[in-house]
């Protein structure tokens, strides 16, 4: 056991009271408040209804942009489809170079090498600027595979020179109490993210919300992610319905505020799927300054899984631009 | 015992359904001699922007129809109208001061000019595309396409006979509508903003015939307001200027320049039926083919 892990450990241990064992997490996470549900969609309904306008929504939307994860998760992607949309990660808009770039483009594993020489010096690569690639692992989306695949599924992704591994959690074991099988996996796939130099890829856990049921299971979920060295909590796939929704990452977020209290160490949120247009992206950036603060609007703390999302960004940039209405010809089509 | 009547709040018609405005805002509507008749929404320029957007994604249903089945849908428009004449001429007499007998035949008018334009769908690409004389062992075909969106802004006016805007509020709506639809372009249309009570009427007449939803959008509310929104959006591919004539509408024209959108100067009155308004929203391929290997 290295020592990043007995560290964790450690912590976990001081926190629950004992051995990261089903009955103790059980007693932890259960013995967490519960959420009232009817206040928080109140309260996400609340924070969707401010009028973001002109300068506001300038600034909004060239954040938006840069706070995309842009993602490509067909069976029927293809080195030249992830060319493509790597050029688009790179130059969103290319009647207007002052379109910031993206934060990443998300693909499948056996994608990664692509994606990677297809960014070139534009690959972060561990720098600050730049693009990262992330990759889903960990049998995306099911996650119905064994731990052996999974661990080689994320240390090929990581070896193949993503940046950050997009994992899913065990549904089937969370929903039926294994919480001990669920908080090993997160760590045993933590540690697989670890790069021959020592240093770690990101590891955003997946808790794909639509399946968790009730807002309850959604918090321990996000507290047992986060217990067990998550750097991120994503809501969803994108392949199951319900994907994010706004009061599901608001009481994701307040997990995070929340640990942040608790820690001082700041856990990244990244809703994913169903979220298309701009109106609604807007909604996210109120909702994360309003519950953890506007020092989570970075790439490092939030990030919006999508695809269509950046089209629409992209018409109303180009409609504040320009003073007139745009439409889906002055973009690309993907 | 007397009765409190119940005025009618009229909405907009948009992708197939009946918001009320994006502003939240109405307007009255009066009769000629200014009596109150009801309130009707008065769009804004995001209605306008929704509006186009359900046009656009209505485009590709409409225009891959079949010509024989557009047409047949919008001969069952004309069906439907016939069996409610009576509220049509009903609100025109209010709406524009015209008297029975004109009212009357404005609705007819409109219903015959719905099964005159229904009967082009299948016939308008024989009349203005074909083979073209080539010297060559192929063949040359031009073949007339719909354009897409169009926004057309109605004839505008309640002035009975002869002004330069003497606009039937029924009539002048359908001469604009219907050749735009017929070759396969969807459309989104400003209603007469003085006598917009039959437009709205008609949207509830297409609302529960054949039409798709997105096909036909109605705008109620300021032409002065919206067209300028209209002619510059970049997603709009032809206006129709008809009842623009007291707007700025050389502006409208130098904005829908910016996107090559095709332009239809405004006309006064009523429009004629006319095969030529079917073609001007229509753009012509040319293609060439092999005789076949001999």
């Amino acid at each position: 056991m290295t020592t990043t892990q007995l560290a964790l450990r450690d912590r976990t241990q001081s926190l629950i009271g004992g051995e990261p064992s089903d009955a103790n997490l059980n007693r932890y996470l259960h013995g967490i408040p519960g959420v009232d549900a009817v206040g928080l969609e109140q309260r996400a309904a609340g924070l969707g209804s401010r009028s973001i306008k002109t300068t506001s929504k300038a600034w909004a939307l060239d954040r938006i942009i840069s706070l995309i994860d842009l993602t490509t998760l067909e069976g029927a992607d293809t080195p030249g489809k992830v060319r493509s949309l790597v050029a688009k990660a790179m130059t969103p808009d290319a009647a207007d170079m002052s379109t910031p770039r993206v934060a990443a483009v998300c693909v499948y594993g056996d994608m990664v090498p692509y994606a990677v020489e297809a960014l070139g010096s534009a690959h972060s690569a561990g720098r600050d600027d730049g693009i990262n690639v992330a990759a889903v692992a960990t049998a995306f989306p099911s996650g119905r595979a064994s731990l052996a695949v999974k661990l080689s599924d994320t240390s090929d992704a990581v070896a193949a020179g993503a940046d950050e591994i997009d994992m899913v959690i065990d549904r089937g074991a969370f929903l039926s109490g294994r919480y001990g099988q669920v908080f090993d996996e997160i760590v045993a796939v933590k540690e697989a993210c670890r790069r021959a130099d020592g240093s770690f890829a990101h590891l955003k856990v997946i808790l794909e919300t639509g399946e968790l049921n009730t807002y309850d299971n959604i918090r321990r979920a996000s507290w047992l992610a986060i217990l067990a060295g998550g750097d991120f909590i994503k809501t969803s796939t994108g392949k199951v319905a319900p994907a994010a929704t706004l009061p599901v990452t608001l009481s994701m977020l307040e997990v995070v505020r929340d640990w942040h209290r608790l820690t001082g160490v700041k856990i990244g949120v990244k809703p994913a799927g169903g979220i298309r247009a701009s109106k609604d992206a807007i909604k996210y950036l109120v909702t994360v300054a309003e519950t953890v603060g506007e020092e989570w609007l970075t790439p490092h703390l939030f990030r919006f899984g999508a695809s269509s999302l950046l089209n629409d960004v992209l018409l109303q940039r180009q409609k504040m631009t320009s003073g007139h209405y745009s439409g889906p010809d002055y973009v690309t089509i993907d | 015992m007397s009765r409190l009547a119940i005025p009618k709040t009229y909405k907009l018609y948009i992708g197939g359904k009946f918001p009320r405005s994006e502003s939240g805002r109405v307007y009255e509507v009066t009769s000629a001699d200014g009596t109150f008749l009801a309130n009707a929404a008065k769009a804004s320029r995001k209605d306008a922007r929704d509006a186009v957007v359900a046009a656009r994604s209505a485009f590709s249903g409409w225009s891959g129809a079949t010509a024989y089945n557009r047409g047949q849908v919008l001969y069952r428009i004309a069906e439907l109208l016939e069996g409610r004449r009576a509220q049509f001429i009903a609100e025109i007499i209010e709406s524009e001061g015209a008297s029975p007998a004109d009212a009357m035949a404005q609705v007819d008018d409109a219903i015959d000019s719905w099964v005159w334009y229904a009967g082009w769908a299948d016939k308008y690409v024989q009349a203005t595309g074909g083979a073209n004389p080539v010297s060559g062992p192929y063949f040359n075909i031009s073949v007339p396409e719909p354009t897409g969106v169009v926004a057309i802004v109605a004839p505008q006016g309640t002035g009975q006979g002869t002004g330069q805007q003497a606009a039937g509020s029924l009539l002048g709506l359908v001469n604009v509508v219907a050749p735009a639809l017929v070759s396969g372009n969807t459309v989104v249309v400003i209603a007469n903003e003085a006598a917009p009570l039959a437009a709205i009427s008609l949207s509830e007449v297409l609302a529960t015939s054949d039409v798709p939803g997105g096909v036909i959008n109605i705008l109620t509310g300021s032409p002065a307001e919206m067209a300028p929104w209209l002619a510059s959006h970049a997603d709009v591919n032809a206006i129709d200027l008809a009842g623009a004539g007291a707007l700025d509408w050389v502006d409208l024209q130098i904005a829908a320049a910016e996107t090559l959108m095709r332009v239809l100067p405004p006309e006064p009155g009523v429009p004629a039926a006319s095969l030529d308004r079917i073609s001007f929203f229509t753009e012509t391929k040319t293609v060439w083919h092999t005789k076949g290997l001999i």
